[in-house]
């Protein structure tokens, strides 16, 4: 253990109007959710001394609930909980997988999808599925409430769109995703593992093309959204040899790295592949094809 | 005071450093041990054999990976030096803490502390802390507790060699082995440690269990610039086996024979001998072995069944494979060592005629607490209750010599059973009935104690006479008797991504007595794990010399999901010289369990891969069409 308990002052609030107050008075102070980020920096050093405004007695942020034709999910959200809720299970199968993914089952319990969010690494496995689902994150201050879609909160390598006084309070997603769903995580093993990649996709036939969105983890500075394949997708897919073409644009255009998990090399060919298993299982899906 | 650093060129690897043979990087030069075993000879075979096969192979660095890092407490003053901590070989950090502190042993105390696993990676790594620890309270007059967190033990602790191994067979039209010819090398890295040892060790197991007249084996221990390696389950043998095997694998494609069929016409069998010479004169039944192996693996249908599905597989369809290893694992110190050694062990009968176990050799979770309270009950003829097992304390309990070579139940469990039967005989001069139950074998221990309270019966291990070995020539008996294995291994891999998932995993091994069936299952299961990193996973990547991955994040081991359910079979032939004929079990695993890997992915892959871990990043390409190439 690099870093010093004793260097830590710890806040917890008892209301989300509490938490804003104080977050509004000291902008410095670091939010704690789980913590399965935030100490893995204090064990090794890297976090230093901070104040903490821990986040775990709000029950507020703990919820899951229908908003009209959106489910909500709140920032303090477990993955245990996640893959527990009959319309988390029902509806997004995606981030059901996602969550039994991530970590191990310890992890599972306190780490949330907010911190997973606000963390904002590049590895994040459920974002490539928010990403893909289509995810708009409130977002909340002492004074103000906004809603910004997931794809603008990422603006650099770990630097986000959240203000310094403001805290994600949930997630909306819609509650009828479209129909064709794909996720898969490369690890580096099969539990207790960062992605080498992750690939998620979701969309739909239209008389055009597939409308999809296709969200990669571990191969940009940021989580991507591949914006480009969608639009060539949209109007493309189901033309010759459209599978492998999409693939090869794809690989194109992706820019990954050598780093301690994996090659940028691999990265890019699995990238490919998994893309491929997801237009392989659209084609399948389409109406009025036999799938062949 | 002004430093003036200047940065030499350094050699980071054994390819540079074979390739180089730089004099500047060691004092001992380039090669810090070199090994020479010659049995017959190799020169004319080669040009008037049938097939002559040649093959390359390497090997990465492993960690231990042991539960908790090293640490150490110690207490020191002008006539003291007092140690404990977590560890695998009592006397040997003693040994160290007396020539650095110049104390004779009697002032020098080591106390093992509750270890949790050593794989060889506690074995010597201790002596250099405790020396760290012990200096530092010496200065300061207090006591001095040093932990390393995970990250300092990782960068800087040894871990296995690194090996590269260019070998050479010679087989006739019917397959059988000829002439072998084995260069085997290891990263020493930047100091001398146990490496002149884990060299002698693969070395001697460099030809694997076949029969072959004509041997030329040359070892090598290069010196490099990195962190030194040393001491890890398996020690050197690992490294030998998957060279051998990838030998006899790559013979087997060339020759178009079935892998396991190349193997059963070349196995050793009694009244053979080895490559140093040495004649077998234990009973050994490889064939029945490999033939088990084979049947409850269903290896012959699953190879041609794996064969059928893989020519037809669609792109995500999983490609199969089904390899076999066959190996053994010399039990003991080699050669001469038991004989050096000289280990003693026994127990002592306390006032209450409680029994307690004495040796040196320590619980690390591998079960040696268990098995010795179990051969003393069953020599003495008691229940558990009367027997405990002294904590390893250099004031109180012998030399047993080291928690090493799967030697504890063999060697020292022998002398804690003969020590046990002349207490019991004791107890028989006592008038104690030839047929007492336990409850009357307690009495009479009580009885005994209440008299002879604190008495000892310490033996001390002699060598059968018939073991004769010639360090210098390497030729003779090279250990006293030898474990032996077939393992079978069954995959799937991929072909998205390039990863390997062991299905099934059939591990039959021959230890002699099996003297303890859970403990020694939980050995195989628990070696197949580590031989299953060793061979797809455990990847240590260095970056200028030091480990970049040094996080448990990041060095990535197997989990529960990553593994296969792992079916430990055992034949029994009581022909080891331990207790009622068993032989050593700890390290066996570790050296077949890569080459059946290997042997599988063969299969999956269609190609060979001559590199462990044979990882994802390598395995892709083998299996992606050039169009989608990048
Ligand atoms: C052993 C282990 C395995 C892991 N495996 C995975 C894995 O497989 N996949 C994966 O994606 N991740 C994994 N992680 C990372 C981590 O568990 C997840 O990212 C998790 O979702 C983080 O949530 P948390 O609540 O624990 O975050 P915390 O550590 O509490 O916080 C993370 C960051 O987000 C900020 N934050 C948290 N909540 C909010 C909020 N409501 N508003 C604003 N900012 C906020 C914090 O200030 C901090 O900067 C693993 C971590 C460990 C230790």
């Amino acid at each position: 253990m690099r870093g010093n308990a004793a260097d830590l002052e710890l806040r917890r609030p008892a209301s989300l109007e509490e938490a804003l107050e104080l977050l509004a008075q000291d902008p410095e102070l670091k939010v704690l959710a789980g913590g399965t980020e935030l100490l893995v920096r204090h064990e090794d050093g890297s976090l230093g001394p901070a104040r903490l405004l821990d986040l775990s007695a709000l029950k507020e942020l703990k919820q899951i609930r229908r908003v009209g034709d959106e489910l909500e999910i709140g920032a303090g959200v477990c993955y245990a909980d996640i893959q527990a809720h009959p319309d988390v299970i029902a509806r997004l199968p995606l981030l059901v997988q996602a969550a039994e993914q991530t970590g191990a089952r310890a992890i599972q319990e306190r780490g949330t999808l907010g911190g997973n969010v606000a963390n904002a690494s590049p590895a994040a496995d459920s974002v490539p599925v928010l990403l893909a689902l289509g995810v708009g994150l409130l977002l909340r201050s002492r004074t103000a409430e906004r809603r910004l879609p997931l794809d603008e909160f990422f603006l650099d390598y770990r630097r986000t769109a959240l203000r310094p006084d403001e805290l994600i309070t949930a997630l909306r997603l819609p509650l009828t995703p479209p129909p064709l769903q794909y996720f898969r995580k490369v690890g580096t093993r099969r539990a207790q593992a960062i992605s080498k990649v992750a690939l998620a996709a979701a969309g739909r036939w239209t008389a055009r093309g597939l409308e999809c969105r296709v969200a990669l983890a571990s191969v940009a500075p940021v989580p991507l959204r591949c914006r480009e394949l969608e639009a060539f997708l949209a109007v493309e897919a189901g033309r010759g040899d459209w599978k492998e073409r999409a693939a090869r644009q794809l690989m194109d255009g992706l820019r990954p790295i050598d780093d301690i998990r994996s090659t940028a090399a691999y990265r890019r060919q699995v990238a490919g592949n998994l893309l491929l298993a997801f237009l392989r299982r659209a084609e399948a899906g389409r109406p009025g094809q036999d799938g062949r | 005071m002004r430093v003036e650093l200047e940065p030499l060129p350094a050699v980071l690897d054994l390819r540079q450093a074979m390739a180089e043979e730089r004099a500047d990087v060691h004092p001992l030069g380039p090669v810090v041990k070199e090994i020479r075993i010659a049995k017959g000879d190799p020169e004319p075979v080669w040009s008037r054999a049938a097939h002559v096969v040649e093959d390359e192979v390497e090997s990465g660095a492993q960690e231990q990976l042991y539960i908790e890092p090293q640490g150490m407490i110690a207490w020191a003053g002008p006539e003291f030096v007092t140690v404990t901590g977590s560890l695998q070989c009592p006397y040997y950090v003693q040994h160290g803490l007396c020539a650095v502190f110049g104390l004779p042993a009697e002032q020098v105390r080591v106390i093992q502390a509750v270890t949790g696993g050593g794989f060889g990676g506690k074995e010597e790594y201790p002596t250099v802390l405790a020396v760290h620890a012990a200096l530092l309270a010496l200065k300061a007059g207090r006591p001095v507790k040093m932990v390393y967190d995970r990250a300092e033990d990782l960068a800087a602790t040894p871990k296995r060699h690194p090996s590269r191994t260019l070998s050479r067979a010679a087989f006739d039209h019917d397959g059988r082995l000829l002439a072998l010819d084995v260069d085997f090398n290891l990263d020493a890295g930047a100091y001398v440690t146990l490496t002149p040892v884990v060299l002698s060790r693969g070395a001697l197991h460099a030809a694997g269990p076949y029969r072959c007249d004509h041997v030329r084996v040359r070892a090598r221990a290069w010196a490099t610039n990195t962190p030194p390696h040393g001491a890890f389950r398996g020690f050197g043998a690992p490294q030998s086996c998957l060279a051998i095997e990838r030998l006899l694998d790559k013979a087997a494609a060339q020759l178009g024979l079935d892998p396991a069929e190349l193997r059963l016409r070349n196995l050793l069998q009694s009244g053979d001998t080895t490559a140093t010479g040495q004649v077998m004169r234990e009973e050994i039944d490889l064939t029945g072995l490999v033939e088990t192996a084979l049947e409850l693996s269903d290896y012959r249908c699953l190879r041609a069944e794996f064969a059928r599905a893989n020519a037809v597989a669609g792109p995500e369809d999983p490609r199969r494979g089904v390899g076999l290893a066959v190996f053994l694992h010399g039990a003991g110190f080699t050669g001469s060592g038991e004989k050096r050694l000289a280990s003693r062990a026994g127990l002592e009968l306390d006032g209450q005629g409680v029994v307690q176990v004495l040796a040196a050799s320590t619980e690390i979770g591998q079960g040696a607490a268990t098995v010795f309270q179990q051969i003393t009950c069953g020599a003495l003829g008691v229940t558990h209750e009367q027997v405990r097992v002294a904590q390893p304390d250099t004031a109180h309990v012998p030399d047993s010599g080291p928690t090493v070579a799967s030697r504890t139940t063999m060697v020292v469990g022998g002398l804690v059973e003969r020590a046990a039967l002349a207490l019991r005989a004791a107890l028989v001069a006592d008038g104690l009935a030839a047929d007492a139950d336990p409850a009357a074998v307690a009495r009479a221990l009580r009885e005994r104690g209440r008299s002879h309270g604190g008495e000892r019966w310490i033996e001390s291990y002699q060598q059968p006479d018939w073991v004769v070995w010639d360090e210098e020539n390497y030729r003779g008996d090279a250990y006293p008797t030898f474990a032996w294995a077939a393992y079978v291994a069954q995959l799937a891999v991929d072909p998205l991504t390039g990863e390997t998932r062991v299905e099934e995993f059939t591990a039959v091994q021959d230890i002699g007595r099996v003297v303890n069936p859970l403990l020694a299952a939980g050995q195989i299961e628990g070696g197949v794990a580590q031989g299953i990193g060793f061979a797809l996973l455990e990847d240590v990547r260095w970056q200028a010399g030091r480990m970049a991955n040094n996080r448990l994040s990041t060095y990535i081991i197997p989990t529960a999901l990553d593994l296969p359910r792992i079916r430990a079979h055992f034949r029994e032939t009581p022909a080891g010289y331990g207790p009622a004929g068993a032989k050593g079990v700890g390290e066996l695993p570790l050296d077949g369990t890569a080459p059946a890997v290997l042997a599988a992915l063969d299969q999956a892959l269609g190609a060979r891969l001559a590199r462990v871990p044979a990882l994802p990043e390598q395995i892709l390409p083998l299996l992606t069409p050039e169009a989608t190439h990048a």
